[in-house]
């Protein structure tokens, strides 16, 4: 059984995001002065062939542990689930 | 003779200064390839600056799974001299053989420029030769070289004397002043509990010719040299 997951991956509260803080500081030279927080994270889709979705999504947890996240600097959440084919 | 490696990963841009800079203080360099596991016997192993994988996800995090890292891992269990300079330093925090994690730098600029960093202890395969408080010219060119990590592991790091070198002005003062990229204290390089795995931001394969400039790195180069024939 095939499931598509969705990974977000996001810099730990309280840590610099530069990304954020240049679209943030782009923002008033387009007119807008009232945005704050911006911050910029990553997104990743995957596919995965388990038995059942715990599986599915143990692997996912597990890949994005060792892998697509530093859990020394950054937080993920993996997002609802569907069945693919 | 020492025979120092170099692993050459996809990106990496600093291999053969790390190469001509062993050959210039009287070693012999070995490159090594990223996708071979073999470390052909070398005595020590550097993993040069770059941009290994194109950087992907992180810094060094696509390095931390080649087959010749997993090769690097066993040599520095076994007690090996490893040597991570730059992007070299980002895998080996990727890795776990160092703590931490380095992240874009305080001020979001690429700094290259020559730096002071302070040696905070002889007991490492790279400062044997050198005293504690010694201050060593060596220039950094990094964008995301900012050490940073939680708290607790950070009273860690000081508490079991893990830092390798500071950041500081010429005379040895430790400041925010002279602090380049937002480290946490300063920190420009660590070692493991042992001391044979260093990992720094800064560039001693640059600094070894005084034709070309300060000769900061010497030191470093010559200590883990004079290390790598002695290893058990």
């Amino acid at each position: 059984m095939k499931r598509r997951f969705e990974v977000i991956i996001t810099l730990k509260e309280g840590l610099l995001d530069p990304q954020g803080k240049a679209v943030e500081g782009s923002l008033p030279a387009m007119g807008w002065g009232n945005v704050s927080h911006v911050r910029v994270g990553k997104h990743v889709e995957l596919t995965v062939d388990a038995g059942s979705e715990d599986t599915a999504r143990a692997r996912v947890e597990e890949i994005t542990t060792r892998l697509l996240s530093n859990p020394v600097i950054e937080d993920f959440r993996v997002l609802e689930t569907e069945e693919v084919e | 003779m020492a025979r120092v490696g170099v692993i050459t990963f996809p990106g990496s841009n600093d291999d053969r200064a790390a190469l001509r800079a062993t050959r210039f203080l009287g070693g012999e360099p070995v490159a090594l390839w990223h996708a071979d596991p073999d470390l052909k016997g070398v005595d020590a192993v550097i993993l040069p600056g770059g941009f290994s994988y194109g950087d992907y996800l992180r810094t060094g995090a696509i390095a931390r799974f080649a087959p010749a890292l997993a090769s690097v891992r066993g040599f520095a269990e076994r007690g090996g001299p490893v040597l991570g300079i730059c992007n070299g330093f980002q895998i080996l925090c990727e890795t776990g053989l160092l703590p931490g994690a380095l992240i874009r730098n305080r001020d979001l600029r690429f700094i290259c420029r020559w730096v002071d960093v302070r040696v905070e202890t002889a007991d490492t395969v790279v400062t044997q030769g050198s005293a504690t408080g010694d201050v060593l010219r060596i220039p950094i060119k990094h964008g995301e070289g900012q050490w940073i990590t939680s708290k607790e592991e950070a009273a860690r790091v000081e508490g079991e004397g893990l830092v390798a070198f500071r950041y500081c002005a010429a005379d040895g003062t430790v400041d925010d002043a002279h602090n380049p990229n937002g480290s946490i204290g300063n920190i420009a390089g660590l070692r493991n509990e042992r001391g044979n795995v260093v990992g720094l931001m800064p560039h001693p394969e640059h600094a070894v010719d005084s034709d070309l400039g300060p000769t900061g790195g010497r030191p470093l180069l010559e200590s883990l040299m004079a290390f790598a024939p002695e290893r058990t």
